[in-house]
C-alpha cells in the first residue's frame, strides 16, 4: 500500500527533534503500552508483517499527528478486534465477556528475557535456491500493491547491484495477509544516490536495501 | 501535547475502523487501585492503555507481573551498553573485530548478548574514507538487543524520511559535517536483518582498557549520527 508510512525521499518533515538525556519512556503508559504489544504478540494471532500493516493502516494526517505510542494503542485494538482475541463489545464495556472462558496468560515473568534475547525471528532454515548472485546487476520491479509490501516507493523501477545474500526469509507480502510465509532469499541491494535522487546527488554516495527475490528483476 | 491528545482519541476510533469505540475507559470504574480521579475524561491515551490492560489481565491473556518484566528489561537491561561493549571488543582485538564483521550475529552471540538463533545482525565499519547510517523509512526497526528501544527521532517523520535522500544534511543538523571526500553508505532496514555502526576508534585511546572503551562508545555512534568523542581528562594520556 502506498502510504505516508513510507517517508523515504520526503523532504517536508521539518528538522530531527533530538532530545539529550532521553529517558526509554517518556510516560508511563508508553511502558506498559510497549510491554502490552510485546505480551500479546506471543499468542501468535498475528506476525510481524500483518501487525506492521495494522499501523500503516491509521489514516495519514493521525499517523503523522500520533507519537510513536499513541499509534501503537490504535494499532494494538485493531489487531485484537480484527483477529477475534477480544470483541468488539469487550473493547466498548472494557469487562471480558460474560460467560467467557478465563485463559492462562501466554508471556509468564520468567519467559521475558529469553523473548527478547531471541527477536523477531524471520528468518527460515529451508533449501531454496537463490534468483540472483551477489555482483549481478538488478532492477527493484514497479509494483504498487495496496496490501503490504516493504519495497519502498523511493527504489521502485531503480537500478542496483546484489552486494550481499542475506539468507532465507519469511516474505511480508504474503505473510502480512496471513497467504503464506513464501520463504524467499532477502539481498542487500546497493543503489547510488545518483540512481534514487538524480544527479545533484554525491556520485560516491549510495543507499542498501534489503530486497526480497520477489521485489527484484535481472537488469 | 494537550491538543495532541485530545485529537488522539478521535484518531483512535477512526483508525480501527470504527470497530473499536474508546469507551474502553470505563473499565476503571471497576478498578480501585488506580489513582486518577473518577471525573477525568478519557482523552488521555494512559487511561485507554491501563483499561486495556486491566481488560486483558481479567481475560488471563496477560500476567501483570510479565508486563513488569518487559519495562524493566526495556528500561534497565537493554541499551546501548551492550552494542558498547561489541565496539569495544572490536577495537581492542583484531581477530574479534574480523568475526564480528564477517558474521556479526555470531560474533555477539559470543559475548553472550543475543541468541545464535535471534535475529540477523550484521555490522558496518566506520573509517575515515566510508561513514555508515542506518534508518528505517518504513517505521522503525532498530538493532535493540544492542541499542535498546530506538529514541523519538529515530523513529520520526523527518529523520525516516530525508536520511536516504540527504543523510549529509541530517548529519550536519546532528553536528558531524563530513568532508566531501568520504563515502556516505545510507542503509535502509526494509527487512528484519538489523544493523548496526562499528565506529572508528577516536585517536589518543591506545592505552584504554576495553571497559574505558566501552565507556566512551555512544547509541548516536552506532546508528552512524556521530563519531565517538574521545577527550583526554588534563594530566593523563
Amino acid at each position: 500500500m502506498n502510504g505516508v508510512f513510507d517517508m523515504g525521499g520526503m523532504q517536508c518533515m521539518g528538522p530531527i527533534m533530538y532530545e539529550k538525556g532521553e529517558p526509554v519512556f517518556h510516560e508511563r503508559w508508553e511502558g506498559r503500552m510497549e510491554a502490552l504489544y510485546r505480551a500479546m504478540g506471543v499468542w501468535r494471532k498475528w506476525n510481524i508483517d500483518a501487525s506492521r500493516h495494522e499501523r500503516n493502516l491509521i489514516p495519514p494526517a493521525e499517523y503523522l499527528r500520533n507519537s510513536y505510542y499513541e499509534s501503537s494503542v490504535v494499532q494494538l485494538l485493531g489487531l485484537l478486534v480484527k483477529r477475534g482475541v477480544v470483541t468488539r463489545a469487550e473493547i466498548e464495556s472494557g469487562l471480558p465477556a460474560p460467560g467467557s472462558a478465563k485463559v492462562s496468560p501466554a508471556l509468564t515473568p520468567d519467559a521475558v528475557m529469553p523473548l527478547l534475547a531471541r527477536g523477531t525471528v524471520a528468518s527460515r532454515d529451508v533449501q531454496v535456491a537463490p534468483t540472483f548472485k551477489v555482483g549481478q546487476h538488478v532492477r527493484a520491479r514497479n509494483i504498487n500493491p495496496v496490501s503490504h509490501t516493504r519495497l519502498p516507493r523511493y527504489a521502485r523501477a531503480k537500478l542496483g547491484i546484489v552486494e550481499r545474500d542475506h539468507g532465507v526469509f519469511v516474505f511480508p507480502d504474503t505473510n502480512a495477509q496471513f497467504l503464506g510465509e513464501k520463504p524467499q532469499h532477502v539481498y542487500s541491494v546497493r543503489f547510488s544516490a545518483r540512481e534514487l535522487w538524480g544527479q545533484q546527488a554525491p556520485a560516491q554516495d549510495s543507499v542498501n536495501l534489503d530486497l526480497w527475490d520477489d521485489y527484484l528483476e535481472l537488469a | 501535547m494537550t491538543t495532541t491528545r485530545r485529537d488522539f482519541l478521535a484518531a483512535a476510533v477512526t483508525a480501527a475502523g470504527a470497530a473499536v469505540t474508546p469507551d474502553l475507559t470505563r473499565a476503571q470504574e471497576h478498578d480501585h487501585d488506580h489513582d486518577h480521579d473518577h471525573q477525568v475524561l478519557p482523552s488521555d491515551p494512559a487511561l485507554r492503555v491501563k483499561a486495556l490492560e486491566s481488560l486483558l489481565v481479567e481475560k488471563g491473556l496477560v500476567d501483570a507481573a510479565a508486563l513488569d518484566a518487559l519495562v524493566d528489561a526495556y528500561e534497565h537491561k537493554l541499551g546501548p551498553r551492550n552494542g558498547a561493549r561489541v565496539v569495544a571488543r572490536a577495537w581492542v582485538d583484531p581477530a574479534y573485530k574480523q568475526r564480528l564483521l564477517a558474521d556479526a550475529t555470531a560474533a555477539i552471540a559470543e559475548l553472550g548478548l543475543a541468541s545464535h538463533q535471534g535475529e540477523r545482525i550484521v555490522a558496518l565499519e566506520n573509517t575515515p574514507k566510508l561513514h555508515n547510517l542506518i534508518v528505517c523509512t518504513l517505521c522503525s526497526c532498530y538493532p535493540w538487543p544492542l541499542l535498546g528501544l530506538p529514541p523519538r527521532w529515530y523513529k520520526s517523520a523527518p529523520y525516516r524520511s530525508r536520511a536516504v535522500i540527504d543523510p549529509r544534511g541530517v548529519l550536519r543538523e546532528f553536528g558531524l559535517d563530513l568532508p566531501q571526500g568520504t563515502e556516505v553508505r545510507v542503509w535502509d532496514s526494509t527487512s528484519e536483518v538489523r544493523y548496526i555502526v562499528l565506529p572508528e576508534r577516536p585517536a589518543g585511546t591506545e592505552n584504554l582498557n576495553e571497559e574505558k572503551l566501552t565507556a566512551l562508545v555512544t547509541r548516536d555512534a552506532m546508528v552512524g549520527v556521530a563519531k565517538v568523542a574521545f577527550l583526554p581528562e588534563r594530566g593523563s594520556a
